[in-house]
């Protein structure tokens, strides 16, 4: 780790201009590649979905995946793009081993789309305009594990594996503009744009959009300019940002660690950097000082892309409602408040608490559980929500052993946490366990009078009529019960018995 | 020598299937003779003589047991070793495959199997198909039959030897500027460079994706045209594979027919450069031909001129990228892993020691001419002016129907001596690589010999995108203008006795 100094970061703000640039690579979830038709699915044993294309061997020569480009017109039509009727896939040219031929097949300079925008919602809902450069096909390279060596990286691994089931799965690259006006939000919008690309590339349907898989992928690029200048900075390109917490954090870090070596009167390198995930800091990759050259030529193997307007138009109407619409939608169907609503979207728990609506659950019970200890255990953990261990089929089964009368809360609390510990669904927990509520009369019956036995003088106090004594005697059931009784039952029986 | 292997392929397949001879007995032939001429000749880099016997007893079975079989069935065929074939190595010329065996078949291994013809294996090439001479093969050159000193063309010098030597009744090759028409113009036999799209390239390892193009090899017209039917025709795995209907080749090359036919002659392929004895058994062509009843006119392609320069721009730049994978990392030579060295230093040990000086230059040609800074003057050019050459094609083709002009601007040189000289070698590919950047079709048919120096000339016919039906009437009525005019083919001499 190399040692960085980091300015505070309401100072940088108060001297500079931070600007954004966004790259965020998403994988198809076609059922086969780019440009063969190997498997796509994640997780297969190592070179097991692979063939002479995707390999590149000699001879071999690559068709393109007429339903990525379908899915890849998708995405820039939500981008509000527009679309090239005919455009060309070029050769990306540079040696490196997850490249099975040493060049990437992508595009250059005839972007599939192009021009496009978008309007985020930040969390206390002002909007911000995003502008879109070029939505472009590309094929991804294979995936290397370095082993040896202290770092997991490249530099000090004693060999390194090479898996090629990744090789030539479809990607789309989403370039933005320079985002700039964002001041001391950059971070926050930098993160909802993204969020706001997840959701509505989940909604499109074509890419699984798992940041922890690897099928959404971000690059940030960041550059400081003075207050008032039109200049841009010079930029510098974090990779490897891989969840949505990290992105605002790796925007803020940079801001803070820019802002050091301009104000100390250095100028800041072009270069790549890479985002650690444990210790929220950047290091610096290769410089870019003197930028690679990837000798782009129109790809001869490939005849060019032809998307007819009329079959885009079709398309078109296939687009699914922008995510602020969907939510809406969603918050009427659900009955939340608007703040409840807010608060539901700022902790990205909108998708977890649909399905888990979806899976049986109500809606007010779905967030009561997402947005008390769930979140609770999230935030004490560090991580986002579906981050969590646990299943919205989980959530939805458990609230219905509720509804059952199986668990009260408090039970259904420590469900929680043996689901959280990786012990089971809950029905199984409970069942191990045998965490179910007393249902059994006769037990019920026995506590009831043993707890009257021992307590003489709260129980004549209830003959006399004050009710509200009877909570004492329901605490010494439970207690006998070991909590796993129904409290309302419970005291039921105990004021029938005291009648 | 036996009479079979100087057979036509049409003619051995016709014997095989009306029971005069067995295709067992047509492969030993040709097996024999590769064993008695190929120590002098080097046509091939690999046979497998047990391989090629087990598939003609398969055809032998078929035929005796009544099922149908194709017109070519039991014909023995050379494949280029540019072309991936399963349990062969596919060498490409050069060390840097030197041990790789393919684990696909390429679509032309598929057709010829489909059509029960028997490949005897690999032949040799320039490395890569990257040279006129098969010289930068990186396992030795290939001699010409008419005259072991000197080459027979290249890149598929192999193939066009083996057909002149008799070696083999058929052979495959693949055209990127002149690699299937010059051999075939320097050896006397017959090379066809379909149009672009019309054989699927799927399994021929690439030289320059957009330029090369798999063709027929023969001794004759009407087998070229057998040949060419067999390969030819849509493959989903070639995206620029052409959807559309095979031209009818092999009723062209029956037809024996230019009367009323316009042969143009381009203006810019003579003179300065040409050796007086091709010019001469070129203008005796275009005379036949005219008595054939064709219309002869001169026809001015004036972006030819600009034709070599813009494919050595082209070309290297294609080449640079296509044989970026050979990096030592997954197969083929790997060097300098020693433990201690660094992916990025064993690739470079690798390509240095697997790649020859010819495709090392022609690597590091086309990085430069793809380099930022240097694209638009060197790439960029050179694609405005394949447009020109487009135009000129088919301004041309507007007002005639074929042109016409050598193959090659001079006969066979001797072996080594344009080594040290890579412009002069380029050159000899200066009449076929127009057809190349078009995308068009052309071929190269015998004109006779040279009264020079006694050795073969080759006049080159180019036809429109499609029309490649076009370049086997004006080859099938050539070649039987000369059979009359010479008293029959014109072969190689059979034993190196005969040699001049």
């Amino acid at each position: 780790m190399t040692y960085e100094e980091l300015m505070d970061f309401d100072a940088v703000m108060a001297v500079y201009e931070p600007v954004v640039g966004l790259e965020v690579h998403v994988e198809l979830n076609t059922a086969s590649k780019m440009f063969c038709g190997c498997s796509t699915a994640f997780g297969a044993a190592p070179n097991s979905q692979t063939c002479p294309i995707c390999l590149g061997l000699p001879g071999s020569l690559p068709v393109i995946n007429a339903t990525a480009v379908e899915s890849a017109v998708r995405i820039g039509l939500a981008l509000n793009c527009s679309i090239a009727e005919r455009c060309r896939m070029a050769r990306k040219n540079y040696f490196y081993p997850d490249m099975t031929k040493n060049f990437q097949t992508s595009q250059s300079d005839e972007p599939l789309c192009f021009n496009g925008s978008v309007v985020i919602e930040l969390a206390d809902g002002e909007s911000f305009t995003i502008a879109i450069e070029r939505a472009h096909m590309e094929e991804d390279t294979g995936k290397a594990l370095h082993v040896g060596g202290a770092t997991g990286r490249i530099q000090g691994a004693e060999y390194s594996l090479m898996d090629y089931n990744r090789s030539s799965v479809g990607l789309i690259e989403i370039v933005t503009k320079p985002i700039r006006g964002a001041g001391e939000r950059a971070g926050e919008v930098a993160r909802a744009y993204v969020t706001y690309l997840r959701d509505m590339i989940r909604a499109l349907g074509v890419s699984d959009v798992r940041m922890e898989q690897g099928s959404l992928r971000c690059d940030v690029n960041l550059s400081l300019m003075p207050k008032g200048s039109t200049t841009l900075g010079t930029r510098t390109e974090t990779k490897n940002v891989n969840s949505l917490r990290s992105i605002e954090k790796a925007v803020l870090h940079e801001i803070c660690r820019q802002g050091a070596i301009l104000t100390s009167g250095k100028t800041v390198k072009q270069e790549t950097r890479h985002w650690h995930e444990d210790g929220t800091y950047t290091s610096p990759g290769r410089s870019k000082e003197h930028a690679e050259d990837y000798r782009y030529f129109p790809e001869p193997d490939l005849v060019p892309v032809v998307c007819p307007p009329s079959w885009v138009d079709e398309l078109r109407a296939t687009i699914p409602q922008a995510p602020s619409l969907r939510r809406a939608a969603l918050q009427a169907a659900w009955g939340y408040s608007p703040l409840e609503m807010r608060d539901v979207v700022a902790a990205e728990a909108l998708d977890l608490i649909e399905a888990t609506v979806a899976a049986g659950c109500a809606p007010q019970s779905a967030r009561k559980w997402w947005m008390s200890q769930l979140l609770r255990q999230a935030n004490a953990r560090e991580v986002s929500l579906d981050e969590l261990p646990i299943s919205p089929q989980a959530v939805a089964e458990l609230q219905n052993l509720v509804d059952k009368g199986i668990l009260n809360d408090n039970l259904a609390r420590t469900v929680i946490e043996a689901v959280l510990a990786g012990e089971g669904m809950p029905g199984e927990i409970v069942q191990a366990r045998q965490l179910g509520v007393v249902n059994d009369q006769a037990t019920l019956d026995e506590a009831v009078a043993q707890a009257i036995e021992a307590n003489p003088e709260i129980a004549d106090k209830i003959r006399a009529g004050k009710v509200q004594a009877a909570g004492a005697l329901v605490g010494a059931v439970m207690k006998d019960l070991g909590g796993k009784a129904d409290a309302g039952v419970v005291r039921e029986l105990i004021l029938a018995k005291l009648a | 020598m036996n009479e079979l292997t100087q057979t036509s392929a049409r003619g051995l397949a016709q014997m095989i299937r009306d029971g005069e001879v067995s295709c067992e007995e047509v492969t030993q032939a040709h097996l024999d003779r590769i064993a008695e001429v190929d120590g002098d000749i080097h046509a091939f880099l690999f046979v497998d003589g047990e391989r090629a016997l087990a598939s003609a007893r398969r055809v032998d079975a078929k035929r005796a047991a009544g099922e149908p079989t194709h017109e070519l069935a039991g014909v023995p065929v050379a494949l280029k070793d540019a072309y991936v074939y399963q349990g062969t190595p596919t060498t490409c010329g050069s060390r840097m495959l030197e041990n790789w065996y393919s684990p696909y078949d390429a679509a032309v291994v598929e057709r010829l199997q489909g059509a029960d013809m028997i490949i005897l294996g690999k032949t040799n090439l320039d490395e890569f198909a990257l040279g006129s001479s098969t010289e930068t093969s990186a396992f030795g050159p290939t001699h010409n039959p008419w005259d072991l000193a000197r080459v027979p063309g290249g890149s598929g010098g192999g193939s066009a030897a083996a057909l002149a030597g008799f070696e083999a009744a058929l052979a495959i090759g693949s055209d990127t500027g002149g690699s299937i028409r010059q051999p075939a113009a320097l050896t006397g036999t017959v090379g066809v460079k379909p149009t672009y799209g019309g054989v699927s390239r799927w399994g021929l390892v690439a030289t320059a994706s957009s330029l090369d193009q798999p063709g027929p090899c023969a001794r004759n017209a009407l087998d070229a045209a057998l040949l060419h039917q067999v390969m030819g025709g849509y493959d989903r795995r070639d995206s620029t594979s052409i959807k559309a209907p095979m031209p009818d080749v092999v009723g062209a090359a029956r037809r024996q027919d230019v009367s009323g036919m316009k042969i143009g002659i381009v203006k810019q392929f003579g003179g300065e450069g040409f050796a007086p004895g091709v010019e001469q058994r070129f203008h005796e062509a275009i005379e036949l031909l005219a008595q054939a009843g064709a219309e002869i006119e001169e026809v001015s392609c004036p972006s030819f001129d600009l034709a070599l320069a813009a494919y050595y721009l082209i070309m290297p730049a294609e080449v640079s990228s296509n044989l970026a994978r050979f990096d030592g990392m997954r197969y083929g030579l790997q060097a300098g892993d020693d433990g201690t060295r660094s992916a990025d230093q064993v690739m470079r040990a690798s390509r240095r020691a697997g790649f020859g000086d010819e495709a090392k230059r022609r690597i590091i040609l086309g990085t430069y001419a793809l380099s930022a800074g240097y694209y638009d003057a060197y790439y960029g050019s050179a694609q405005k002016v394949r447009t020109l050459i487009i135009e000129d094609f088919t301004k041309a083709f507007a007002s005639v129907d074929v042109l016409l002009s050598p193959s090659t601007p001079t006969t066979a040189f001797k072996i080594g001596e344009r080594v040290e000289d890579p412009m002069a070698m380029y050159k000899a590919d200066l009449c076929t690589i127009p057809v190349n950047l078009a995308g068009n079709a052309a071929a190269s048919f015998p004109a006779g010999l040279s009264p020079e120096d006694g050795l073969p000339v080759g006049v080159q016919v180019m036809a429109p995108a499609l029309a490649d039906d076009r370049l086997y009437q004006v080859g099938a009525v050539l070649e039987a203008v000369l059979e009359q005019r010479w008293g029959g083919p014109i072969w190689a001499p059979l034993t190196k006795e005969d040699q001049r």
